[in-house]
């Protein structure tokens, strides 16, 4: 819907061609490296974040340069799947580990939904303070400082003081904060925000006026290229650590330490395959990192470029790279 | 809020009729034994206090396993039900594509990126000059200035695009919405037993969030704008109904007497008499289903109907306030339009047509052939000037970072006088209330709304009541349902606080009610979004930004109902009350306010309504009622306790609708009203 441009190599090729023999059978013909594929298009879900955006306008330009038909479609990040799953939508460019595993899991489940692997990406995840909370909290970013009950309170606001106030992602983001508060016997009360505009919402504010603040931030995003700060250094993340209440600091309790690294996976509809063969290797082929990742994020939320024109600006200088995906 | 609204009510009655005064005997009676209950009782049965959990009836695995089957199974023999939802949304495709093929992607051939544009769509110069067509037609110049001002709106603030995808669906939901509505308005008119069958899944409907049913709609419609279609029919069409069995029962007996003289069909009688007889009051549901219709655009935007409601959630994820704002004016503008043309089509409607004969096929339809042609010349054009197509980017405005400044600014210069109010707030009003309600025994509360029930209206809303709140607890829901109580309790009582007054005191000044109903109709269709994140940036996430963003909704119908009912009070009374020497005052509190009582009981009610319905967005704030959980269900696509949690809160709802009413009926008999 969004590139029907008229004077594209492809469409005009295809204009001619539709001149000469009648629609129907030149859908077939356009492009004859691909006859056994469906020209159906294949729709990809956009979210309402930047870098979603990016990654799958990425996905969506390369599959058009080996002639696929694309369509983009607005969704929600997590109702999506009951359109993954029927087939109505097909790609999903970004599910976090650390946010959509129980709803990607629920969907694989069904066999209607199939994992095409990770991005490249890392999800990055932690407790977050701006760096101005070093003069009142110094022992950071190590987390013991946060034990210290003068920087907890320096954290507090009126319905948490003593206590620190530590403003959580939204519930259904999981995090087991409210686990590690337990664990590590840690003066915070867990505040969850409602979404993740609330929380850079909230961070915003108290960054505008240098006030305490202490959330959960998320990379690759652009909040930890817009506001200075570091991430708490909690003890090392292991699957034991989350599973097993020995290990660890706290040999009672689980989730003594910090959150882990995840994966950003592709997910998409399990009948890609034999519909779309070529599109369904080139979505697994697919892989950016983090610090590409970022720059992008930033040049579109900071420095105020479209995300076509970032798409476009990657795609010219990484034709090496995405002609790799699609290539035979 | 029941609770106290009733006995509120017997005084203010036995003030009324000074003689009797007779003291709410049974009510004084009924609150010591629930007090002493709640107070004494908790030793002895604990089990009235905390609903124990071997009780729990799984409802949600039940609901859940259902719709599995229903989707997975069900059959007709020739097809599955799935095929017969999913050949519905093929059908609603059709009219759909039509729509935005005119407003947004012109006609294509092919699909996806690889289509062709064969005809490019309608230019906006003539979407502009079509609207202030109609507008001229139907009302005027002025109708004309400002249906077209508000889509002139839309393209100077760059939002052209994003609004022809939205007015795409509303163009097809509207419609539609009207057309079930009032035929399910017929039939319930018609057949008494339609009736029943019909008035609780209106109350359902109106009352269960959309985002309790939004993953069943998905599975059996499909992902797309059509399911976006399906979900705003179910959400939009129940005032419609609601006012067509009024209407239809308000038409004067002397009509259809008439009708039946003259010896019309069922059918005649239906068509001919009845619907052109209740017409205005039609008119007012169609007004609805529109509004409603533009309520929904940001939960649309979620499941692919893309448009406005995408932008404004997009541009609040990047804190950019003055997008979100642009865009949410985007959809205020849209809805000023649709709702001043619908208005006046009303009007004309209703005016008898003249009888004037022009010759000439031209001369007959004067303002259809100038849109033709108005269309023809802009299409044409548009092939040698693209700024006849589309709007030249270089002429659109933007506040620009305007708005985040001015959120900061406050934010930086008066964010502790706010926080110092919003902690007297919380500290003093807001969470006391909250631990008194988590305090009450669950038996209690259900003996004290059955009683309430019984003499307000009988033993059968008696019933009702109680075995709606038994459900609530049955499934598990009552701390949450007592949160949600709470959160919406209050908000109700503040938006009441704040909007009586205002409605007092704009209703008998013309000039300022015209400006407070544009008020009141840009906070009820500006996505609460808009202001909810400015409202977190100044008072952080929680109970409190939670109450601003259900204030702000909920005052609507507060303001508008209370100005409805003194605006309607008989001019005569009052000139009768002047020329017996009452003061200003006396004529207010003793004339105007008891007279309009009924449509101010009727704002109460809709308040409640309205602040149950924002439950949902105030869970994206961080509150952890019912709302919440209808959230969490949808994140993890359960149906079951996503429909569980919506019934509470439907519950809920039903359960204060109903007192209400009743209080309201009680109230009236006392007042000699009826």
């Amino acid at each position: 819907m969004h590139s029907a441009n008229i004077f594209s190599g492809r469409s005009f090729r295809r204009l001619t061609a539709a001149l000469v023999i009648s629609g129907a059978s030149c859908l077939g013909l356009s492009a004859p490296g691909l006859a056994q594929e469906s020209t159906d298009p294949i729709k990809l879900t956009l979210h309402d974040w930047t870098g979603q955006l990016i990654t799958t306008e990425i996905m969506g330009e390369v599959l058009k340069k080996a002639g696929y038909s694309i369509e983009y479609v607005q969704a929600d990040y997590l109702a999506q799947f009951a359109g993954l799953e029927t087939g109505d939508l097909h790609v999903a460019m970004e599910m976090w580990e650390t946010t959509g595993r129980e709803a990607m899991d629920a969907a694989t489940a069904t066999g209607k939904v199939e994992n095409f692997g990770p991005t490249g990406m890392k999800a990055k995840e932690e407790w977050w303070y701006p760096s101005y909370m070093t003069e009142k909290c110094p022992g950071l970013p190590n987390w013991e400082a946060l034990k210290d009950e003068a920087c907890a309170e320096a954290f507090s606001t009126a319905e948490t003081a003593p206590k620190g106030r530590y403003l959580g992602g939204p519930v259904t983001w999981g995090g087991f904060d409210d686990e590690r508060v337990e664990a590590l016997d840690l003066p915070f009360e867990v505040i969850h925000a409602g979404t993740d505009a609330a929380l850079f919402a909230e961070l915003e504010s108290a960054y505008q006026r240098q006030a305490p603040i202490m959330l959960w931030i998320y990379a690759p995003h652009w909040a930890p290229a817009k506001y200075e700060g570091a991430w708490v250094e909690f003890p090392e993340y292991s699957p034991e650590c989350y599973n097993d209440p020995a290990t660890g600091i706290n040999p009672d309790a689980a989730y003594d330490c910090g959150k882990p690294f995840g994966e950003i996976w592709k997910v998409g509809w399990s009948g890609m395959k034999d519909k779309w063969p070529g599109a369904y290797e080139a979505i697994k082929a697919f892989t950016i990192d983090n610090d590409e990742m970022g720059k992008m994020i930033t040049e579109v939320d900071l420095d105020g470029k479209t995300v076509s024109a970032v798409v476009a600006d990657w795609m010219g200088a990484n034709e090496a790279r995405w002609s790799g995906w699609i290539k035979k | 809020m029941a609770m106290q609204g009733a006995p509120m009510l017997a005084t203010d009655a036995a003030q009324a009729s000074p003689p009797p005064i007779r003291l709410p005997i049974a009510w004084i009676i009924a609150i010591a034994v629930f007090v002493a209950f709640w107070l004494y009782a908790k030793p002895l049965a604990p089990a009235a206090f905390e609903f124990p959990k071997a009780w729990y009836v799984p409802m949600a695995r039940w609901i859940s396993s259902a719709m599995k089957w229903l989707i997975d199974e069900a059959s007709f023999g020739l097809f599955s039900f799935t095929d017969l939802t999913r050949f519905i949304s093929a059908v609603l495709d059709v009219p759909y594509r039509l729509a935005l093929s005119l407003l947004s992607t012109g006609f294509l051939e092919g699909s996806g990126s690889s289509a062709v544009q064969i005809v490019p769509p309608l230019p906006w110069i003539a979407v502009i000059g079509i609207v202030m067509l109609l507008g001229h037609w139907l009302g005027g110049t002025r109708l004309a200035l400002l249906a077209g001002g508000c889509f002139l709106f839309l393209a100077v603030f760059g939002q052209w695009t994003s609004a022809m995808v939205t007015l795409a669906s509303i163009l097809v939901a509207a419609p539609l919405g009207v057309l079930l509505g009032l035929l399910f308005g017929i039939a319930a008119w018609r057949w008494r037993w339609i009736e029943r069958l019909v008035t609780p899944l209106l109350d359902l409907m109106q009352t269960i969030p959309v985002f309790a049913y939004l993953v069943p709609v998905l599975f059996l419609f499909g992902f797309g704008p059509t399911a976006a279609v399906i979900a705003t029919l179910i959400f939009a069409t129940p005032p419609m109904t609601r006012i067509a069995i009024l209407a239809l029962r308000a038409v004067p007996g002397e009509i259809i007497d008439l009708g039946n003289m003259v010896g019309c069909t069922d059918r005649q009688m239906t068509w001919r008499v009845m619907v052109p007889a209740a017409r205005e009051s039609l008119m007012v549901g169609m007004n609805q289903v529109i509004m409603l219709s533009l309520n929904m655009v940001i939960i649309a935007s979620m499941i692919g109907a893309g448009g406005l409601g995408f932008d404004v959630l997009a541009a609040l994820r990047r804190l950019d306030f003055g997008a979100g704002l642009e865009a949410g004016f985007a959809i205020v503008a849209l809805a000023i339009a649709m709702d001043r043309l619908s208005q006046a089509a009303a009007d004309k409607l209703s005016a008898p047509a003249p009888a004037v004969r022009h010759s000439g096929l031209v001369a007959r339809h004067p303002y259809i052939a100038a849109a033709l042609v108005l269309v023809l010349v802009t299409t044409a054009l548009g092939y040698v000037m693209p700024g006849i197509r589309t709007y030249p980017a270089a002429l659109q405005l933007s506040t620009g970072t305007f708005w985040s400044e001015v959120v900061a600014w406050i934010n930086i210069n008066f964010f502790d006088t706010l926080e110092a109010i919003k902690n007297a707030m919380l500290l003093n009003v807001l969470i006391p209330f909250k631990r008194f309600l988590g305090d009450l025994p669950w038996l209690g509360v259900i003996a004290l709304l059955a009683f309430a029930g019984y003499r307000l209206g009988g033993w059968r809303l008696g019933l009702l009541t109680a075995g709606l709140a038994l459900f609530i607890a049955a499934t598990g829901q009552w701390e949450k349902a007592m949160i949600t109580v709470y959160l919406c309790g209050i908000s109700a009582m503040l938006a009441m606080l704040i909007g009586l007054p205002i409605g007092i005191f704009a209703a008998t000044r013309d000039r300022l009610w015209s400006w407070v109903q544009v008020a009141i109709d840009t906070l009820q269709t500006l996505p609460s979004f808009v202001y909810l994140m400015p409202a977190v940036m100044l008072f952080r996430v929680g109970d409190f930004t939670a109450m601003i963003a259900v204030v702000a909704f909920a005052i609507a119908p507060a303001i508008r109902y209370t100005a409805l009912g003194i605006r309607k009070v008989d001019p005569k009374l009052i000139e009768a009350g002047r020329a017996m020497g009452c003061t200003e005052w006396q004529i207010l509190t003793r004339i105007r306010l008891k007279l309009a009582l009924p449509e101010i009981l009727l704002g109460l009610n809709q308040t409640i309504m309205f602040a149950l319905s924002m439950l949902v967005i105030t869970a994206l704030v961080g509150t952890r009622d019912l709302g919440q959980e209808v959230y969490i269900a949808l994140t993890k696509a359960d149906t079951g306790r996503g429909l569980v949690a919506g019934l509470s809160i439907a519950a809920i709802a039903i359960i204060a609708d109903r007192l209400i009413s009743a209080g309201a009926i009680h109230a009236r008999r006392r007042l000699g009203l009826e």
